[in-house]
């Protein structure tokens, strides 16, 4: 497999407070992501999980290190193939569903049939057809979360990054929504690199999990899931999930309690 | 009808009953105020005569040119300031205190500059509407989650497309505010400045009947101006409450 993702000696550190002083958020980080593959990272909470995820973005520059997306430097400044749904809902209040999925579209040189498809095609693999004519303030918060994640379907990304997008739901709805991204990501053959702080989530979901420490977060175990590309939430029966999740915990607790003193 | 517009329809229509009784009855005489049947009847017959067109005409025109102007002014200049930290910075004390200014004041100053022409009026009007439209249009940007500003960038939308297709939409509910005011502003503005010194309009007939006891002239106008600003302000007021509804705001 090749690297679609290259991380080297990526590091980032902001200037908060007054009078400023500088915090060191994350890094040194070195890691790939592979190209097709379910990339999930947990960590505790601050470590700088949701930094990582916008340096790969490129929506914040590294203060030290390199990024490379299909091997061009990401330089503070989103990459073509790239998608992103947020943890925080980002539908469109003022347009109606189909109108939201297809916002990305506006601008580009596809016919009008072919945006129209692509569309349709979104709508129907998160199960909107039904709702293309609905206001966002119409629709339940996981809906509204399917909604944005419609939108990064229809513009074909070759990496999806998901920060936390069903942090907001209930148990239930996040298995079911589990259940769509593992379809959504053998359907569109994109890659996804999924950031949650749920341990069985990140087990069940991903190719490999990469732990980060407590901040500054850096990468400090790669753990391989070796589940087969056909699966779905019914994975978390077997009797390797509970191994897993154990292994994901042991290398976090000391990490989390960490966090949680400082 | 809901039963509070049921309510608000009755308060209006006891206030007419009761100004016409008042009238019919003598209590209030001719001279001071005609029965308001007898206002209805002017206005219609000065309508249907035409001997006031012109001055509707200048009046109407020259408002609806000010609250463009305050309307599209506003908002490129707040979506400019928006983007320009220190300028804004600079420039909040102005906005805060801009309305303790008598605008008004600057009447003959610009008479005396642009001439006794319509320019004067459209330009007391536009800088009445135009800072309310500014002072909104940045409140309303100022609340675009940073999640609709990062999406933007992931989607590689320009700094122009991110404004006229995310964040002014965004903002929308909170310009249409502005955008009432500077409705409000650009009719006060050009009859308030006819009113002082003008050559024509609404404001400068009704000072004009004013001063010659003309009551079948100057009711009937100040009808006339009641029922257009009410009706602007109405369909304003429906329109904004369809675009809350749909985002669920109400």
């Amino acid at each position: 497999m090749t690297a679609q993702v290259r991380l080297q000696n990526v590091g980032k550190t902001f200037m908060t407070g007054r009078p400023p002083a500088p915090l060191h958020a994350v890094g040194p980080i070195d890691f790939e992501i592979r190209k097709g593959e379910f990339f999930a990272v947990v960590g505790p909470s601050g470590c700088g999980k949701s930094t990582l995820l916008e340096l790969i973005a490129g929506l914040t520059p590294a203060t030290e290190g390199t990024i490379e997306f299909e091997g061009t430097a990401v330089k503070g400044e989103a990459p073509d193939g790239i998608g992103v749904v947020f943890q925080e809902d980002a539908s469109l209040a003022w347009l109606d569903v189909r109108r939201n999925v297809e916002f990305g579209l506006r601008r580009s040189s596809l016919s009008a049939t072919e945006k129209d498809k692509r569309v349709s095609d979104a709508l129907k693999l998160v199960g909107l057809s039904d709702f293309a004519s609905a206001y966002p303030a119409q629709l339940s918060g996981g809906m509204r979360q399917r909604v944005c994640i419609a939108r990064t379907l229809v513009m074909q990304p070759r990496l999806i990054l998901l920060d936390e997008p069903f942090g907001a739901l209930d148990q239930q709805t996040r298995l079911l929504m589990g259940d769509e991204v593992l379809r959504l990501w053998r359907e569109t053959s994109a890659t996804v690199f999924l950031i949650t702080h749920a341990l069985d989530e990140a087990t069940m979901l991903a190719d490999r999990i990469g732990v980060m420490s407590a901040r500054p977060g850096r990468i400090i175990d790669v753990v391989e899931t070796g589940w087969p590309r056909e699966r779905d939430s019914r994975i978390v029966e077997r009797p390797e999930f509970g191994g897993i999740t154990a292994r994901l915990w042991h290398t976090l607790r000391g990490e989390s309690m960490k966090s949680i003193k400082s | 009808m809901s039963k509070v517009g049921w309510y608000r329809t009755l308060v209006i229509g006891g206030i007419v009953a009761l100004l016409e009784a008042l009238c019919l009855a003598g209590i209030i005489d001719k001279i001071t105020m005609p029965a308001p049947h007898i206002i209805v009847r002017d206005l219609w017959r000065m309508i249907v005569s035409g001997r006031m067109n012109s001055a509707i005409a200048k009046t109407l025109s020259n408002t609806l040119l000010a609250f463009v102007l305050a309307m599209g002014g506003g908002i490129v200049t707040a979506a400019l300031l928006h983007r320009a930290r220190a300028l804004r910075d600079t420039l909040d004390p102005l906005f805060a205190t801009y309305y303790a200014v008598p605008v008004f004041a600057f009447y003959p100053f610009f008479i005396v500059v642009f001439g006794l022409g319509d320019l004067p009026q459209v330009l007391i009007a536009f800088m009445l509407g135009v800072v309310a439209v500014i002072v909104n249009t940045l409140n309303g940007l100022d609340r675009v989650p940073t999640v609709l500003a990062k999406t933007a960038r992931i989607l590689r939308m320009s700094p122009a497309d991110t404004a006229m297709r995310m964040t002014l939409p965004y903002a929308s509910p909170y310009i249409l505010t502005g955008i009432k005011l500077a409705v409000a502003y650009a009719f006060i503005g050009v009859i308030g400045s006819e009113f002082i010194m003008s050559r024509g309009g609404i404001g400068y007939e009704i000072s004009f009947a004013y001063a010659n006891f003309d009551n079948a002239t100057m009711y009937p106008l100040i009808l006339l101006i009641l029922i257009a600003s009410v009706a602007v302000n109405g369909v304003l007021t429906v329109w904004e409450q369809r675009l809350l509804a749909r985002r669920g705001m109400r």
